[in-house]
């Protein structure tokens, strides 16, 4: 068998390590993996919100329940938003790991598919804040009950994730701009890509369980 | 430096993956809105289309398989997950049997 440097995880997760020490690759995987836990343990916090939402849909206290709450439509574009992006931020990965010191263009393309990927992310914000002030407009805000405490709470968390991730972005992009793409930064952008993937696979457990069940009620 | 080969097939992998999230979604949505299933049944296959998605993504956005390699980030994965099923199976299974007390 061949020794390979960067295990191949690593190699998809989408940086240019391969002319890498041995000793500097299993540093990143270490960094990495130190980011993966961090990650499994956002994802416990965020299976409590959803134990607590699934304990509170009765709990409505006459203020509107998750049927009255739910829209279906522009909890369709969020998704097919937050599902690109994905996709754009997967390219971008692609395209760092293809970049080459005698040519920018694969770093230019990078740059592009970020910067689509953070338009495509405030998109999703954008509407999600809409949402919510179309709920608080028809007396659905999160004091009224239990329930709409829980839905807040557990939307809301996911939303502050994605504010994180959209305020994280431009960030690297500054630091690529001013000091280049050093391995500080390669393994900066894989946590960055990990977490908004990971935000994307918390979305679809949100509206198989809020958006659709809602809609199915 | 890769072979054009390997990174035809990166972006594919990504394509392919983007393409099963998307048809997953398509159809999850459109049972829904189109009142394919009602009930329980819905209910369980809006969750196993969730579920089923989630898998793409990790594996094609995020490169988690059974290769040797990858295997310290799946046990880590697998764990959580076990850690999610117990804490959030038992809180529904006490509050629910709590509620039916209640009654």
């Amino acid at each position: 068998m061949t020794p390979d440097p960067v295990a191949p995880a690593l190699r998809h997760a989408g940086l240019n390590l391969r002319h890498a020490s041995r000793e500097e690759a299993e540093q990143v995987e270490s960094d990495v993996f130190g980011f993966w836990v961090f990650l499994m343990s956002d994802a416990v916090v965020f299976a409590t919100l959803f134990a607590l939402f699934g304990t509170s849909l009765e709990a409505t206290a006459g203020a509107p329940d998750l049927r009255a709450v739910v829209k279906l439509g522009p909890a369709f574009i969020e998704t097919m938003l937050l599902l690109t992006s994905s996709f754009t931020f997967g390219m971008a990965s692609i395209e760092f790991s293809r970049v080459h010191r005698l040519t920018r263009r694969h770093q230019r393309l990078a740059v592009r598919w970020l910067l689509v990927t953070w338009v495509l992310g405030t998109a999703f914000l954008g509407m999600e804040v809409n949402d919510f002030v179309t709920m608080a407009h028809n007396g659905a805000t999160a004091d009224r009950s239990f329930f709409l405490s829980a839905f807040t709470v557990l939307v809301g968390t996911h939303g502050l994730h994605v504010l994180t991730g959209v305020i994280w972005l431009p960030l690297m992009l500054l630091q690529l701009a001013g000091l280049g793409l050093d391995r500080p930064l390669k393994v900066n952008l894989i946590r960055l890509s990990l977490f908004w993937h990971f935000l994307d696979i918390v979305w679809i457990a949100i509206f198989s369980v809020v958006y659709l069940q809602g809609a199915l009620r | 430096m890769t072979s054009p080969r390997l990174e035809r097939n990166e972006t594919l992998s990504l394509v392919l993956g983007y393409g099963l999230a998307l048809l997953l979604t398509l159809v999850a949505f459109g049972l829904v809105v189109f009142h394919v299933l009602t009930g329980r049944q819905a209910f369980y296959t809006v969750l196993g289309l969730g579920l089923a998605q989630m898998l793409v993504h990790f594996r094609f956005f995020l490169h988690i398989d059974l290769k040797r390699s990858a295997r310290a980030d799946l046990q880590l994965i697998l764990f959580s997950t076990l850690v999610i099923a117990l804490m959030v199976g038992g809180t529904l299974v006490v509050l629910f049997n709590l509620h039916g007390r209640m009654m």
